[in-house]
């Protein structure tokens, strides 16, 4: 058993019930009723380490991590997937747990030991190894409550990192006192790694990330939506945070101050909404350049109308049409609409643009253009932002996807060929 | 995972499983001057209660005997044992949501939990019991060879206990209202066994009905060997028996589907 760790089409949900009663009924029923909300916290999440590899795995909150380890370290099940475990797993992530006040330090470890699975002879050979790295002296033989928090903390990662563990999944948030304390701390966990133990690094901070690992994995709304060196996957989480905050920003400022628009029309066809949605199908105003996107219009008529279309146009910060099209030109929309009727038209795009600001506008109308008779003409219903992705840096307003060849000729001719390259 | 599998995890997990047992008991008269004499002379109040009160003081008398001593025995066989299987009993049914915070953080086999806090409550039976004992020694009313009989009772007994908190302890944990039945239930269940009264004092209905309650013959037959020396009538126990198989075997389908869910749920 060495450490190497497999998992595979990896996925938790959890039930939620509006009702206690509800599940109670849905027992009763036998699965022929269902009655809950599936959440799912984590979903189809699919990576390998190899032993003695150590990968930072950085998220948002609510991105899936602790979900992850919990899965990993074995307190809760996953709902469909596997995970391939060779040996054991040592997890530091909230220290001392176990730890009764009243019994004295010795006591604790001898129970904290236990619960880690190791056998009570083991225990006793490693006491005098976790008592000397505690530093915590006579203190070993009081009462826990008695210590100070660093004297506790210190002998519960003594006990923690007794054993070498195969796998060893660190928490960052983990606080292990005085700085001396964390350098040795710190020490410990890079002599495992060179003894060939798997490590798991869970982070927010990038530097941290950087110098502890050869790789990360980036978790996003419960998924793997990245796995490669930790500088590139770094960059996408940032993107990632200020997408977010972009988005929270433009979204709280349309609601504080409404939509500056302007409007024409008959109104025999009316837009009762439009939305801009991520892939997720949540509301969102900031993307990274290529991301997927959702435009949705939901239009109302008051009188009839024979096959209407339903146009969307993007354009920049300075007003220039960047693209636009319409459901004559991609899906004609057929039949008459009554009155009182209403439909919904789903815009899914790619996001090919450069970074920058831009407007979404929207229009009913009628024929391949709204000249002929223009039920509504929504002018820049919507500002949304485009934000740098995982791609190469570039300029202009459009994301052209890029392949590089270089092939070197050598200067003489009769020198034979030269070397060549490809790059993606 | 399989029973044996479970067995196996619990075998390597003995440590744990015995340090959690000693750490109830010690935590229970940690920083207490008298220490663990607290663990004697709280039961020993009990027995001294139920005896001298019910003998001397209520003059209490069971039907066709002279023993003024009779009654108090007759006490102590079923509420001794009564209790035992309570305190399993409830223990069991929130040791779960008592060590939430470990089953959630930490991974280790959970059948440990139910088994510390059995052999925890057995600890507790255990002293008690001797002290009954030494009791019936002192007073020259030891039962003799039908003591034996305890063995097999107490095992169907602690059976029922287990594999009935078992399933309250993991339905408890989706249901909080188990706990409350649960309560209610006992009282019930208390005053449905014959264990301060006669069984001859109850109605012939009432007494039909007792069929059905698995721990009436248990209680009877304990009676039977503390007051009258006399071994229990076997026969009479087969329901019971197949009663507790059929709960073991419910609560271990219980705790195969749900021990994993369960964590979830706190």
């Amino acid at each position: 058993m060495s450490g190497e760790l497999a998992v595979s089409g990896l996925g938790k949900s959890y039930r939620r019930y509006a009702r206690p009663w509800h599940r109670l009924c849905e027992w009763a029923a036998g699965g022929r009723l269902v009655w809950h909300e599936t959440f799912w916290a984590l979903r189809g999440i699919t990576f390998s380490v190899a032993s003695g590899e150590s990968v930072g795995i950085i998220g948002l909150n609510g991105a899936g991590k602790s979900t992850l380890l919990k899965i990993l370290t074995g307190t809760t099940q996953p709902t469909e997937g596997q995970v391939q475990l060779g040996g054991r797993v040592a997890a530091l992530l909230e220290l001392g747990m176990g730890f009764h006040p009243d019994f004295s330090g010795r006591q604790n470890v001898m129970m904290a030991g236990q619960l880690m699975g190791l056998p009570v002879r083991e225990i006793a050979r490693l006491m005098p190894e976790i008592e000397a790295f505690a530093e915590i002296g006579e203190y070993i033989d009081q009462p826990i409550r008695t210590y100070s928090t660093g004297m506790g903390v210190r002998l519960a990662f003594s006990v923690a990192t007794a054993a070498r563990p195969e796998v060893l999944i660190v928490d960052e948030t983990l606080s292990v006192g005085d700085a001396y304390f964390q350098h040795k701390c710190i020490r410990r966990i890079k002599e495992f790694q060179e003894a060939g133990t798997t490590i798991l690094f869970v982070s927010h901070d990038p530097t941290a990330v950087k110098t502890l690992c050869g790789r990360a994995l980036l978790l996003d709304g419960g998924r793997l939506i990245q796995d490669g060196p930790p500088d590139l996957v770094l960059d996408h989480y940032n993107a990632l945070i200020a997408k977010r905050e972009a988005n929270q920003e433009i979204l709280q400022a349309e609601a504080a101050s409404g939509r500056m628009t302007t409007r024409s029309g008959t109104f025999e066809a009316r837009i009762a909404a439009i939305d801009l949605l991520d892939a997720d199908g949540r509301p969102a105003r900031a993307f990274t350049v290529g991301e997927r996107a959702r435009i949705r219009a939901r239009v109302e008529f008051t009188s009839a109308v024979v096959a209407p279309t339903v146009g969307i146009l993007i354009r920049d910060r300075v007003g220039n049409d960047v693209f636009g099209t319409n459901s004559f030109h991609v899906a004609p929309i057929e039949g008459t609409y009554e009155p009182g009727e209403e439909m919904t038209v789903d815009f899914d795009i790619q996001l090919n643009l450069g970074v920058g600001s831009y407007t979404l506008t929207a229009a009913v109308h009628s024929d391949a253009t709204h000249l002929a008779s223009n039920y509504d003409w929504w002018d820049k219903v919507i500002g949304f932002r485009v934000l740098p992705g995982p791609e190469p840096p570039f300029v202009g307003s459009a994301w052209l996807p890029v392949r590089l060849r270089v092939e070197r000729h050598a200067r003489m001719v009769t020198s034979g060929q030269g070397g060549g390259g490809e790059r993606a | 995972m399989k029973v044996g599998g479970r067995l196996k995890a619990l075998w390597e997990y003995r440590g744990f499983v015995l340090g959690m047992v000693a750490r109830d008991f010690r935590g229970r008269y940690l920083g207490s001057a008298l220490g663990a004499s607290w663990a004697v002379l709280n039961p020993l109040a009990q027995i001294l209660i139920y005896t001298l009160i019910f003998s001397q003081v209520m003059q209490a008398r069971l039907p066709n005997t002279r023993d003024p001593l009779a009654y108090s025995l007759y006490l102590c066989a079923g509420l001794l044992t009564w209790n035992y299987f309570v305190e399993v009993l409830l223990r069991s049914q929130t040791v779960f949501l008592d060590q939430a915070n470990l089953l959630k953080k930490v991974s280790f086999p959970r059948v440990t939990l139910p088994s510390y806090v059995f052999l925890s409550a057995s600890v507790n039976f255990s002293i008690i019991w001797a002290l009954f004992l030494a009791l019936l020694l002192v007073t020259g009313r030891w039962p003799g060879w039908a003591l034996v009989a305890l063995v097999p009772l107490l095992l169907i007994q602690q059976v029922l206990a287990v594999g009935l908190g078992l399933i309250l302890g993991v339905t408890n944990v989706f249901f909080r209202d188990v706990a409350q039945a649960v309560g209610v239930g006992l009282q019930f269940w208390f005053w449905l066994t014959p264990i301060v009264y006669p069984v001859s004092a109850v109605p012939e209905v009432v007494r039909n009905l007792m069929a059905w309650n698995p721990l009436y013959p248990l209680v009877a037959s304990y009676q039977s060997v503390i007051v009258e020396h006399r071994w229990p009538v076997w026969s009479d126990l087969w329901p019971v028996c197949v009663m507790a198989t059929v709960i073991v075997g419910v609560s271990e389908t219980v705790f195969r589907h749900l021990a994993g869910p369960m964590v979830d749920e706190l």
